[in-house]
């Protein structure tokens, strides 16, 4: 331990920083997360003034929101699903290239919320796997903002490269 | 016309016409229903031209079950009228209107996708807002309000109050 730390602060001297290749890549991967725009419902206008100026997820290198699911690693689902919108969700996040990654936005998303009708999914881990719940109706960006902070914690910390 | 004017005129054709908070409403049986609807629409100084709503509603244990509600209006005139038909339960099926009015298609399949209403003679009765393969008419009244599962490509997930999370 201590010759391992010895020898990492001789390299630090020099410019040089060691870690693991699985550490690195999960770094660059959580620092540049691509979203897909998949707004449904209210929720979609906290997570567009998220992205605005005044919130500026352009802190974390994620201000571009795809059109493109090609182009795209998270899907944040932010409103209801409603059953016809069940299938294009999940071709929607079939296109994705891997690794991707599910935010599920606010209550509706996460369990049918206010609609526990027969109109809408009842949580939309029922179609996808989801990685990061946030609650609320609808959830302030600030709440949005900690869900992608732990989300990036949850990246960085996979350990292996998948 | 107002609203007591045209039921006067209406009367001389149907014989149930009632005027209630200044809206016209006539109530007919079912086989005369195109006949009607034709009538409204051509009777010179009626000019029903167009169809603003068909809807039903659902009153399980009454006989009739289901009344239907078309909502006319004449543009040129600014009057309007509701036409009424009951469907007794177990025989659901009324002559379809896109004849007269091609605006009611898909009115008529709203309808049939929510309350089952078969109506005879329509040129393409598909569901219209729920999946194809849904099963049930989840309008009427005796259709679960809530705690339905999630139903995707044949599986079936609880809701969520009974997946014991």
């Amino acid at each position: 331990m201590d010759v391992e730390r010895r020898i990492a602060e001789e390299e630090a001297k020099q410019g040089i920083l060691t870690t693991t290749l699985a550490k690195a890549v999960n770094w660059a991967r959580k620092q540049s997360l691509w979203p897909a725009t998949f707004g449904l419902a209210c929720c979609a206008i906290e997570m567009m003034a998220t992205g605005a100026g005044h919130h500026d997820l352009a802190r974390w290198g994620m201000e571009v929101f795809r059109a493109s699911p090609r182009q795209a690693d998270l899907m944040i689902v932010a409103g209801r699903v409603s059953q016809k919108m069940g299938p294009v969700l999940r071709q929607i996040y079939d296109q994705m290239p891997e690794p991707k990654w599910v935010i599920s936005m606010g209550v509706c998303a996460s369990s049918g919320g206010m609609f526990n009708n027969y109109g809408v999914i009842q949580g939309v881990d029922t179609l996808v796997p989801v990685d990061v719940y946030v609650p609320g109706c609808p959830p302030r960006p600030e709440m949005l903002m900690y869900g992608i902070l732990q989300l990036h914690e949850k990246i960085q910390n996979r350990g292996t490269l998948d | 016309m107002d609203a007591e004017q045209l039921a006067e005129r209406l009367r001389g054709r149907f014989p149930d016409v009632i005027v209630a908070r200044g809206e016209v409403t006539v109530t007919i049986a079912r086989k005369e229903l195109v006949d009607a609807i034709a009538f409204l629409r051509d009777e010179p100084e009626l000019e029903f031209d167009l169809l603003s709503d068909a809807s039903c509603t659902d009153w399980p244990g009454r006989d009739p079950r289901i009344w239907m509600a078309y909502h006319l209006y004449a543009m040129a005139r600014h009057h309007r009228v509701r036409v009424k038909v009951g469907l007794p339960e177990g025989d659901l099926h009324v002559p379809t209107i896109t004849a007269l009015h091609p605006s009611a298609n898909w009115h008529e399949r709203e309808m049939f996708d929510f309350f089952g209403v078969i109506f005879d003679g329509h040129p393409d009765l598909r569901r219209i807002e729920l999946p194809d393969e849904w099963e049930g008419h989840p309008l009427r009244k005796d259709e679960p309000l809530g705690g339905v599962p999630t139903r995707y490509h044949g599986a079936h997930v609880p809701p969520p109050d009974e997946r014991g999370l």
